[in-house]
This record gives C-alpha cells, sequence and structure tokens, in this order.
C-alpha cells in the first residue's frame, strides 16, 4: 500500500506544470461551484428565516392590494390565534435608488412579539416603541449607511409620495445567521395618520396581517378558518405558513435560479473534461510503462488504482484549497452583495455538495485513461512509441 | 517563410481525444457566456419592441412602474383633453386610461404562484397597439365581465384559456380570447374593460394614461404642458423608452452575472488549452527542432502554435454556440423585479452575440497557447534536435 502511494505521488510529481494547473483549475471550478451554490442559498435564504407558528393573510388577488386594518380584530378571535400583528411594505428610496434595503410599517409591540429572533436592547426597544416616528433597523444595515441611535433617516416614498423622515431608535441583532438583519421598520400609525390627513383610499390598510398560532401543527386548519370568515367580501384573503408565502416570492424568479443551478453544474463539466485530458494525456505517454507493469504481473486492479490515485489526489488538492478560498471570497462577495442578498453565507451543505464534487470529478476523469489501460495489451502497451 | 495553416490544423486533428476534451472545455464556457447574453438580449427585446415610439405613457411622477402610479379621473381627464394627442380619421381623440393591477396566478401542472398583470383597458387602448392582434376567439365586450388573455398567459396558467374563467373582484370573469402579441411583453398581460376592472378592484383612479402623439415633435410641447400645470403631479414618457427602462435592472443583474461567470469559467478553460499546448510543444520537441533546422524562423514556430490554440479556441467556440443555439427554443418566464410582474421570453441569438461569442473563443485559446508557442519558438535547434 505504501508502495502504491509512493508511486503515486512519484507520478504526480514527474509533470508539475501539468498537474499544478490542472489543480489549479480544480480551485478554480470548487470556488466557482461554491460560490454560485451559496448564491442559490441565499435566494432561499428569507425561506430558512421563516417559523411555523406564523401565518401570513394577504389579500387574495395580490400583495398590492391591501386588506381593511379591522381585519385584524376579527382574525383574533379565531381558536388557536395567539398574536396578531401586520406588516406594510413601504418602498421607499434612501438618497439614491441604488441603496435598496426594505423597509416595512409595522405594529411594533405586537411585531416584535412574534419576531423574537430580533434581538434588541429593552432600553432601545421602550425608545422605538415610545417615538411615533421613530425606526428599528437591522445591524448590518445601520453598519452600511454608518448610521447612530437618534440620527433622522429621511426616504423618498415610491408608493407614498413625499419625504419621510424617521429618528433611529434601535439597532436589532439576529438571533442566528439566518436572520435578515437589513430590514427596516417604523410605526404604521405614523404612515397611517398621514393618509388619514390626506384623506386617502389607503390609509386604514394593511399590506398583510402576521398571525401567531399555537400550536404550528394547526396551520391548515387555522388558515382555512381565517379565509372562510372573509369568503365574498370585498377583499378576500389568502392565508398561508410564513414558509409557503416566502417560498411563493422564490418560485417567482425560479427560472433564475434554475439557470444558476445549471451553471454550477456547467463548471463542474468543464474541470472535468481539463482533468480527464490531463489524465489521458499522462496514461499516454506511461503506455509502455503500464505495460512493463502488467508484464510484471500487476493485475487490471492496481493499474487501474494507480490511475485513479493520480486524479483523485490532484482534484483532492484542488478541492480542499478551493473550499478553503471560498470562504473569504463569499465574505467578500456578502459585503458588496448586500443590497440584493442580505444573507449570503457559505452553508454546510455547499461544503459537503462542493467536496463530493471534487472527489467525483477525480473518479470520473479517470475513467476513460483506465478503460485504456485496461484494454491495451502487453505487447501493444511495449511496442507503442512513447 | 511561414509553415502552412494546414500543420496546425493536422496536429489538432492527429490528437483527437486531447483536441476534443480540450474543445469540450471552451465550448462549455462558450455556451454560459452565449446564453447569458442571450438571455438579457432576449429579456430587452421583448421590452424594447412592448413600446411605441409615437405613443405617450404618463404615470404619476416618481413611479418607475405602472402599478406603483396612479392619476384620478381629474388629472387625467386633463391629459385627454391635450391639443397633442392625435386624432382617429373617425374624429375620436387616440387615448386610453388605463389601470393595471397585479394578480396572484397559479401555473398549470406546478400550481406555483406568479404575479399575472390585468389590464383595463378601452377599445381605443386597444387601437393604440397595432402590434397585438387577436389569436383566437374574439375580443371582450365593453361593459362585461368578458377578458382576454396573452399567448404567454393562457397556456401557462390554470383558468386562462379559451372558455375558461378566473375569480377576482367578487365575478366570474370569462376568457373570451387570446392574444397575440407576437414577442411584445402584453403577451403575458390579460386585458379588459377598464371601467369594469375598476368596479371589481374598486379603484378610482387610474394607473396611467397613454394617447398617441399627433406628431412626433410634440412630445416635447406635452413634457412643457405637464411642467407648467399645476393641476398636474405627473410625468411622461416615451412609451418605447419606459418599457425599454423596465429592462434595465435584470438585464444589468443578468449581464454582471454572465460576465462574472464566463471570466471565472474561462479560467479553468484556458488551464485546460494551455495544458493541452504545452503537451503539443513537449511531445513534438523534436520536430520543432527540424523545423529550425529546415531553415523556419522562430515568429513561424510561434505563428504555427499560436495558430493551433487559436483554431482550438474557435472549435470550441463555434461548438458552444451551436449548444447555445438550441436553446432559442425555450421560452422563460419569470417575475421581472421592475413590475413585480411575470414576463415570458425567449433566448435570443444574434449575430453580435455569435460573433462576441466567437471573439471570446478565440481570444480563450490565443490566451492558453501563448506561454507554450513561446516556449516552442525560444528552443535551442540543437538541444530541440537532441530531445528524447
Amino acid at each position: 500500500m505504501a508502495f502504491f502511494l509512493r508511486l503515486i505521488l512519484r507520478n504526480l510529481m514527474r509533470q508539475r506544470l501539468r498537474n499544478g494547473l490542472t489543480s489549479l483549475g480544480v480551485v478554480v471550478a470548487i470556488v466557482a461551484f461554491g460560490l454560485l451554490r451559496t448564491l442559490v442559498d441565499a435566494w432561499y435564504a428569507g425561506v430558512e428565516g421563516t417559523a411555523p407558528n406564523r401565518l401570513i393573510t394577504r389579500n387574495a388577488v395580490s400583495l398590492m392590494f391591501a386588506l381593511p386594518i379591522h381585519y385584524g380584530a376579527r382574525i383574533r378571535q379565531i381558536d388557536g390565534v395567539r398574536v396578531v400583528s401586520h406588516i406594510t411594505w413601504f418602498g421607499g428610496i434612501y438618497q439614491d435608488p441604488k441603496n435598496f434595503f426594505p423597509q416595512f410599517a409595522i405594529e411594533p409591540a405586537s411585531y416584535l412579539a412574534l419576531y423574537r429572533e430580533y434581538l434588541v436592547s429593552e432600553q432601545e426597544r421602550a425608545a422605538f416603541l415610545r417615538d411615533r416616528k421613530g425606526a428599528l433597523a437591522g445591524r448590518k444595515l445601520v453598519e452600511r449607511y454608518g448610521w447612530k441611535i437618534g440620527d433622522t433617516i429621511p426616504l423618498e416614498g415610491t408608493i407614498y409620495p413625499g419625504t419621510w423622515t424617521f429618528v433611529l431608535r434601535g439597532v436589532y441583532r439576529g438571533a442566528d445567521a439566518k436572520t435578515d438583519e437589513t430590514q427596516f421598520f417604523f410605526h404604521w400609525e405614523y404612515l397611517n395618520e398621514t393618509l388619514k390627513r390626506w384623506r386617502s383610499a389607503r390609509a386604514e390598510h394593511v399590506g398583510a396581517f402576521v398571525v401567531g398560532i399555537d400550536p404550528p401543527e394547526r396551520a391548515a386548519e387555522i388558515s382555512a378558518a381565517i379565509d372562510d370568515g372573509f369568503r365574498n367580501s370585498r377583499a378576500e384573503t389568502l392565508t398561508e405558513t410564513e414558509k409557503a408565502f416566502q417560498l411563493g416570492f422564490v418560485f417567482m424568479t425560479e427560472a433564475i435560479v434554475a439557470v444558476i443551478e445549471i451553471v454550477s453544474g456547467v463548471i463542474i463539466v468543464i474541470v472535468l473534461a481539463v482533468l480527464a485530458n490531463t489524465m489521458a494525456m499522462s496514461v499516454r505517454e506511461r503506455k509502455r510503462e503500464y505495460a512493463t507493469l502488467k508484464a510484471l504481473g500487476f493485475g487490471t486492479w492496481h493499474l487501474g488504482g494507480l490511475i485513479v490515485g493520480e486524479a483523485l489526489l490532484i482534484s483532492a488538492i484542488g478541492g480542499a484549497l478551493g473550499i478553503a478560498l471560498t470562504f473569504p471570497i463569499a465574505a467578500e462577495f456578502a459585503v458588496r452583495l448586500s443590497n440584493w442578498f442580505p444573507i449570503f453565507r457559505v452553508s454546510e451543505s455547499t461544503v459537503v455538495l462542493a467536496a463530493g464534487a471534487s472527489l467525483l470529478v477525480g473518479i470520473l476523469a479517470a475513467a476513460f485513461p483506465v478503460w485504456q489501460v485496461w484494454r491495451t495489451s502487453v505487447t501493444d502497451g511495449l511496442s507503442s512509441l512513447g | 517563410m511561414k509553415i502552412p495553416l494546414k500543420y496546425s490544423w493536422k496536429n489538432l486533428a492527429a490528437r483527437r481525444s486531447t483536441t476534443a476534451l480540450t474543445a469540450i472545455g471552451l465550448a462549455l464556457v462558450v455556451y454560459v457566456f452565449a446564453t447569458v447574453l442571450m438571455l438579457s438580449e432576449g429579456l430587452r427585446r421583448t421590452l424594447v419592441t412592448t413600446g411605441s415610439r409615437d405613443n405617450v405613457m404618463i404615470l404619476r411622477r416618481g413611479s418607475t412602474a405602472e402599478i406603483q402610479s396612479s392619476i384620478d379621473p381629474e388629472q387625467s381627464a386633463v391629459v385627454a383633453g391635450f391639443p397633442e394627442v392625435a386624432l382617429a380619421p373617425d374624429g375620436t381623440r387616440l387615448v386610453s386610461k388605463e389601470l393595471l393591477v397585479l394578480m396572484v396566478l397559479p401555473k398549470r401542472g406546478s400550481q406555483k404562484p406568479a404575479n399575472v398583470t390585468l389590464r383595463g383597458l378601452t377599445m381605443v387602448g386597444r387601437a393604440l397597439r397595432p402590434q397585438v392582434a387577436l389569436a383566437e376567439g374574439r375580443w371582450f365586450r365593453p361593459g362585461s365581465s368578458e377578458i382576454v388573455a396573452g399567448n404567454k398567459i393562457a397556456a401557462g396558467f390554470q383558468g386562462a384559456g379559451i372558455g375558461e374563467s378566473l375569480r377576482f373582484g367578487q365575478r366570474e370573469w370569462t376568457v373570451v380570447g387570446i392574444l397575440d402579441a407576437g414577442t411584445t411583453g402584453f403577451g403575458s398581460e390579460i386585458w379588459g374593460d377598464v371601467d369594469q376592472f375598476r368596479q371589481a378592484f374598486r379603484r378610482i383612479t387610474y394607473s396611467a394614461v397613454l394617447f398617441r402623439l399627433r406628431a412626433d415633435a410634440d412630445f416635447d410641447a406635452v413634457r412643457k404642458r405637464l411642467a407648467t400645470d399645476p393641476r398636474l403631479t405627473v410625468e411622461a414618457k416615451r412609451e418605447s423608452v419606459f418599457y425599454a427602462e423596465q429592462s434595465e435592472v435584470m438585464v444589468t443583474f443578468l449581464t454582471v452575472l454572465g460576465m462574472t461567470l464566463s471570466v471565472v469559467f474561462s479560467l479553468a478553460a484556458v488551464i485546460g488549452a494551455l495544458i493541452t499546448m504545452y503537451g503539443a510543444v513537449a511531445s513534438r520537441t523534436r520536430e520543432i527542432g527540424t523545423l529550425r533546422a529546415l531553415g523556419f524562423p522562430r515568429r513561424a514556430i510561434l505563428i504555427a502554435f499560436l495558430l493551433e490554440s487559436s483554431l482550438l479556441g474557435l472549435t470550441g467556440g463555434v461548438l458552444g454556440v451551436l449548444m447555445a443555439s438550441g436553446m432559442q427554443w425555450i421560452t422563460v418566464s419569470t417575475m421581472n423585479w421592475q413590475t413585480f410582474a411575470e414576463l415570458a421570453f425567449t433566448f435570443t441569438l444574434t449575430p453580435v452575440i455569435v460573433g462576441e461569442s466567437l471573439l471570446f473563443a478565440l481570444t480563450m485559446g490565443l490566451l492558453g497557447g501563448a506561454l507554450p508557442a513561446a516556449r516552442a519558438a525560444r528552443m535551442d535547434i540543437l538541444a530541440a534536435l537532441r530531445a528524447g
């Protein structure tokens, strides 16, 4: 066994440039693969951050249509409902349209009760609840724009015209890496009072209700009960679990996700072709050596092991380096893409997939050369020209 | 003295499996490069062909999409009365007040939800879009709960086929016709009577006002009028410009993603070409020595190997473009981030994309061949001839 390993290592060192370059190719491919998988994960980040005890009730037509605020009181009466809060998409612009981050008008006390993963200090929480024009922002968002508690933040409304100013009263941290730390929350009351003053038809309406239920197993039954209550009303509702709601968003752009997934497979095939070529070249050069080994009595399994071992070693070195490099590169991407993807984190499954892919490439790349060696008889091999 | 092209070509053909493996690697990179370009081109074309230059779109100031905009009846009446609005031969003003809403519909089969655009309009609104015809059935009757569905919607969404019905606004709406909207974005919309939609969705306001310009030069007059009339809080855009702008975010995203991927992927493929070409030089050391001894200068050797790697690159390029051209029959349907609405478009291959792809492939080949070719050209004649 030790002899075999030494032989493989020696073989590997004979073509340092070629094998080094091939390993480099594997590094590039694995980094690209890892980043693409992470991008797909980032697409599903909203789904990852959901809880089974939260339902979302929205207008059955689409999210473009709001629901009357008084629906909340009726939802609260349904058996199994513990807390009802609501959320309204604001869609404002901070200084420049490029500075995108999600902004929501909420009912603060009930919302924070439902989203316990948003960690706020008691003092800041109280300050946020107290100030009608107060705002609560995620840690990453605050860092991105260098805000401090007490800062005035103006937002230019696109759905609700005009300039709206908020005072930053609190910063929340996520309980774990799955929590989105780029959101901006403020009091729905503030929005509603202004809309009432304008005599807008949009006053007294909210984007969606967030319904906290117990036990979570009754989600389907409670959802149906909520929707039945509003059937044939002016604004029929559609209630689903928070996860189903978030998945709906992913489905809407799933064609793009599919493209990214396909492309992440393509890079693996590309590097497979590169490694297969390298192995084919090495084996061709060593045709006579393999014939000699065969003549000495080494079985085809031994020869196959030598070739597969060499290919695996090249791909494993490249794969290990690639996985190690994926982390710092992904961290850099996470900072640059935080506008678009609040969570960009290399998951364990990505690492496992990347490791699996590099091993698979090693084995598959050796298949063709091994077959060639198996096929070649001793005499043919010995008589071949180098 | 030049080494004939045939020498380079024959050498590639002689080492068939190595050439094939390297070309496959290059081809796959070109395939990714070309398909992403085709995707953004398809999206761009769809939205560019949707709008006409001689139509003007009026939206509430500051709104970037029709669904964000709302114009009250008074303002829309003022706009409809503009003298710049063209007249039809029979004297009707070519202006359409429209309502646009999004509705979640389940896709056929998968039941996955998507936001579909419902456009309420008038007979004039149809006339303003001559590129949209009826493929099947008949138009909706004004004042009725009838709708017509775009060709991209009818097949893909539950309840949107001819004879089927959709439920919204406490009513059943029957699909009486299918639109043939060519490659425009209107193929991803459902059309109905604007006043019926306003009732159903309880909207007093319109989303946008669209009118035909009397003369192309009148556009500036419209803008001036909007800027000076204190009653109006709206802005005007040419319909063509408006729709073209709606492809910007997606096109940028696809282009950035595609170019980043192509550059990174090309590293792997170039390494493949590099290995192949180093191999070619190493196995032909004596041959190179012989060529030099016969009197071919270093430059000729350099060019011969560069030609060989360019040919290798081009082979991959042609293969990749062929693979990508097969994508033209595929229609992609996804949500446009700027409008939140489902939009269907196809991978579109243009001569420019073919040219760019081949150029990209050639560059990869040359990059892979440069160092090995230089090594070949620098070889000492005697050492090369003596090599084993």
